[in-house]
């Protein structure tokens, strides 16, 4: 397989989960924020650091308000991130390998892109925004049932699926991070009334909510919902599975061995963390060397199989 | 009942299905019979068959304009077929064949002992000023002496209904993938006109391009790695080239995924690590190849390629420098070249031409310029021509300067008339001028596909074929009457 083709099947990947993530973290932002009450004001600006585009962001508005992040974040094309872009990339990374992929899942994306971008002004009243990102949301998992069923599953397929847990991982430790560190100040016996919903909004942010309930029949509890979301192997979007996806991945490609090998580092340093003592600053130490980790996961994969790419 | 024969205006024109008005021609009867018994209901029907199975196959191509940029463009057809009987094509066949291969000849002769200058056929001034004579492919001779593999002819017909071969493309000819689509479409929505005439197949294009490509492999191996080089998606014909790719098994690859390494061979850039090319069908210009040799700011192409190639160490089709042949002051010549190589009287018609470097053939042109089509030699697309009816006096002028300065640059031919086929307007049928362009592979055999892509004017009156320039196509079928 060419590398270039195989690169544009692991950025597909990347770019198509990152469309949904993305849908996903405003969804949940904005019913979170019919739930607060007025004094807590946790506003839009956490959506803007979640992905890590403050500077952009601040170089072109004044203010995280509802209107501008909305905006920024969904249909703002010079913003990499907005679901547009990535959207976008993800067609272009699709149509220059046509002939890999099955038309269906073609036609799919061609869709969505062209669904997205008829729409998106649909995402700033607060009425239809949850009937456009769901739509989004939707296709992005037909996309990946077409895919799953209808791609041979060989080298090329593995490359999607590796693409899309890294950006899967990455936006898990993501939302984790920014969540929590806005979150008020905690103590470890004592929680305040509206903690409870914020723990809530991170699992729901990840689609965690009803399987963590099946799992955990306790209240929600932050080191609970910790270990469910890094550790629980289970879970299709927790760091641990995701990991685990990738060096399946992995598995079935040749010369794998350094990118696993890298895998096993990060996995270890996960399963040494105990989550009743990940409180503020050292979680936030924590998640930044899972990061770290992850990008020295991709960095290897990036060597291995498209040195000619960087 | 839609369709009428009687009200269809044949004229004086020749038509390809009709020899006047409510008379279809013998191998044309059947089809005809059949699309007059249609309902108005059923030809919408058909037609809104035919949109969704081009929209459905995705077969598209690519245009540019200054709002949009690029963007995909649905490939416009229509559901009544061009129809030749095979004693006509039989011919004609033998005639293209003969023509590519005195081609062939002439190409290997020209960067090798120039016999045919040394003879005095062809002038030495000519060959010298020729754009497209690559000075690196002097003294190289390709295995076989074949450079122009995949060549696509351009024929259209007058109204007295001679075949005349209005131009060869021997650099980088393309329509085949929609030749092939638009027969898979009309299996789809004429399944029983397939089953009741004697239509030649088309399918085994892919196959045979694949065989010819394999045996160009320098390595003698069961299985050679062949790639098509696309300069990507943003060309016009990125379609033909994923579709010729799938439909070969062969990898499609740009520019930057080929390296060339220190042993001179050429590898690609796989997952695995540098894996060896034995062939490159490449879908990209000379002047793009190979930066180390041509343009030094292509990134399209593959430094190195041509010290690959003339080392023997990768297949290119077609060669570099083909394209001397195909220029349109050489055209002129390809009777004569015919003649000189083969010692055969050429079996297809050139269209006369005026070259206009020859001082009186020149006065002539600008005298009459009005009523002939002006073609710079180095266009192709139909760019930068004149076509003197249907211009102005101002247009007229200009390209009489156009000649002036740069003579070698100019042929003149007289303006044909060309054939028609009725072509679907609404529910309705009205001739169209169209033309069709067979595909010629030249390998250890020469082979023709049976027919080849029929491209219509779909403007009334107009003789553009060009899809860039608001062309549409049709399926041909080459109709067996003795088989029936």
């Amino acid at each position: 397989m060419l590398s270039r083709v195989a690169n544009n099947l692991c950025w597909l990947g990347r770019y198509l989960e990152r469309a949904e993530n993305t849908a996903r973290i405003i969804n949940v932002n904005s019913n979170l924020l019919l739930d607060l009450p007025k004094s807590i004001s946790l506003g839009w600006e956490p959506i803007v650091d979640i992905l890590s585009y403050r500077e952009l962001f601040y170089s072109t508005h004044k203010e995280a308000v509802e209107r501008n992040v909305i905006n920024f974040m969904v249909a703002d094309q010079k913003n990499h991130g907005s679901i547009i872009s990535a959207l976008s990339s993800a067609r272009e990374n699709a149509r220059t390998i046509r002939e890999i992929i099955p038309r269906e899942a073609w036609e799919q994306i061609n869709e969505l892109f062209s669904y997205a971008k008829e729409n998106c002004q649909k995402a700033q009243a607060r009425r239809s925004r949850y009937g456009f990102l769901n739509e989004i949301i939707q296709s992005n998992q037909t996309i990946t049932g077409i895919l799953a069923g209808t791609m041979t599953h060989d080298e090329g397929y593995e490359f999607l699926r590796i693409g899309r847990n890294l950006e899967r991982a990455d936006m898990t430790t993501r939302i984790i991070d920014v969540r929590s560190a806005s979150l008020l100040q905690e103590t470890e016996t004592s929680q305040s009334a509206f903690e409870n919903l914020q723990w809530m909004s991170v699992l729901k942010s990840l689609t965690a909510y009803q399987m963590y309930r099946r799992e955990v029949r306790l209240r929600i509890r932050r080191p609970d919902v910790l270990k469910f979301l890094l550790l629980e192997d289970r879970f299709p979007r927790s760091l641990l599975h995701t990991l685990q996806q990738v060096e399946l991945g992995l598995k079935q490609l040749p010369n794998h061995e350094a990118a696993i090998k890298q895998i096993r580092v990060v996995e270890n340093q996960l399963l040494e963390a105990n989550p009743q003592t990940l409180i503020q600053e050292k979680l936030h130490e924590f998640i930044d060397d899972m990061q770290l980790g992850l990008n020295t996961i991709f960095d290897k994969i990036n060597q291995t199989y498209f040195p000619y790419n960087n | 009942m839609a369709i009428r024969w009687g009200s269809y205006k044949v004229a004086n024109l020749h038509d390809e299905l009709l020899r006047a008005s409510g008379k279809p021609r013998p191998y044309a009867q059947d089809l005809c019979d059949y699309l007059r018994d249609l309902s108005d209901a059923e030809i919408i029907e058909y037609k809104a068959a035919a949109d969704s199975a081009i929209q459905v196959m995705g077969i598209t191509f690519r245009v540019y304009n200054d709002e949009e940029g690029s963007i995909d463009r649905a490939w416009p057809f229509d559901i009544i077929p061009r129809l030749i009987d095979k004693k006509e094509w039989n011919d004609i066949e033998i005639g293209l064949k003969q023509r590519v291969k005195a081609l062939n000849m002439f190409i290997d002769d020209l960067y090798n002992q120039q016999n045919i200058i040394k003879d005095g056929i062809f002038p030495a001034d000519l060959l010298d000023k020729s754009k497209n004579f690559l000075h690196e492919c002097k003294g190289f001779s390709p295995p076989l002496g074949v450079w122009a593999h995949i060549c696509g002819s351009d024929l259209v017909r007058d109204d007295k209904g001679t075949v005349y071969v209005l131009e060869d493309n021997l650099r980088v000819p393309s329509g085949v993938s929609y030749m092939l689509e638009n027969r898979q479409v009309m299996k789809r929505v004429f399944p029983e006109m397939f089953e009741k005439m004697n239509i030649m197949p088309v399918d085994d294009y892919a196959s045979d391009l694949y065989d010819m490509l394999a045996a160009m492999s320098p390595r003698d191996i069961a299985e050679p790695e062949i790639v098509v080089l696309t300069p990507g998606t943003y060309n016009s014909a990125y379609f033909e080239h994923a579709y010729l790719a799938q439909q070969m098994g062969a990898e499609l690859v740009e520019g930057p995924d080929l390296v060339v390494a220190e042993d001179d061979c050429v590898y690609m850039r796989t997952i695995n690590g540098l894996s060896r090319v034995d062939v490159v069908y490449r879908r990209i210009d000379d002047w793009f190849l190979d930066p180390e040799v041509f343009n030094p700011e292509s990134t399209l192409g593959v430094p190195g390629i041509m010290r690959a190639w003339k080392a023997g160490n990768v297949a290119l089709a077609n060669a570099p420098g083909s394209g001397v042949a195909d220029d349109k002051v050489v055209y002129a010549f390809v009777p004569d070249i015919i003649r000189y190589y083969l010692n055969e009287e050429p079996i297809l018609q050139n269209v006369p031409t005026y070259k206009c470097v020859n001082e009186d053939e020149r006065a002539y042109v600008l005298e009459n310029i009005a009523s002939m089509v002006v073609k710079p030699a180095n266009e192709s697309g139909g760019y930068g021509m004149l076509i003197g009816p249907h211009s102005n006096a101002k247009e007229h002028d200009k390209f009489r300067k156009l000649i002036k300065a740069d003579p070698r640059n100019y042929v003149a031919q007289p303006m044909l008339i060309l054939s028609t086929a009725p072509v679907m307007v609404d529910t309705k049928v009205e001739p169209r001028h169209l033309d069709l362009r067979p595909f010629i592979l030249s390998g250890k055999d020469v082979k023709v596909t049976m027919g080849g892509l029929t491209r219509v004017a779909m403007i009334r009156g107009s003789t553009v074929v060009n899809s860039s320039q608001g062309g549409g196509s049709k399926d041909t079928w080459i109709v067996d009457m003795e088989g029936s």
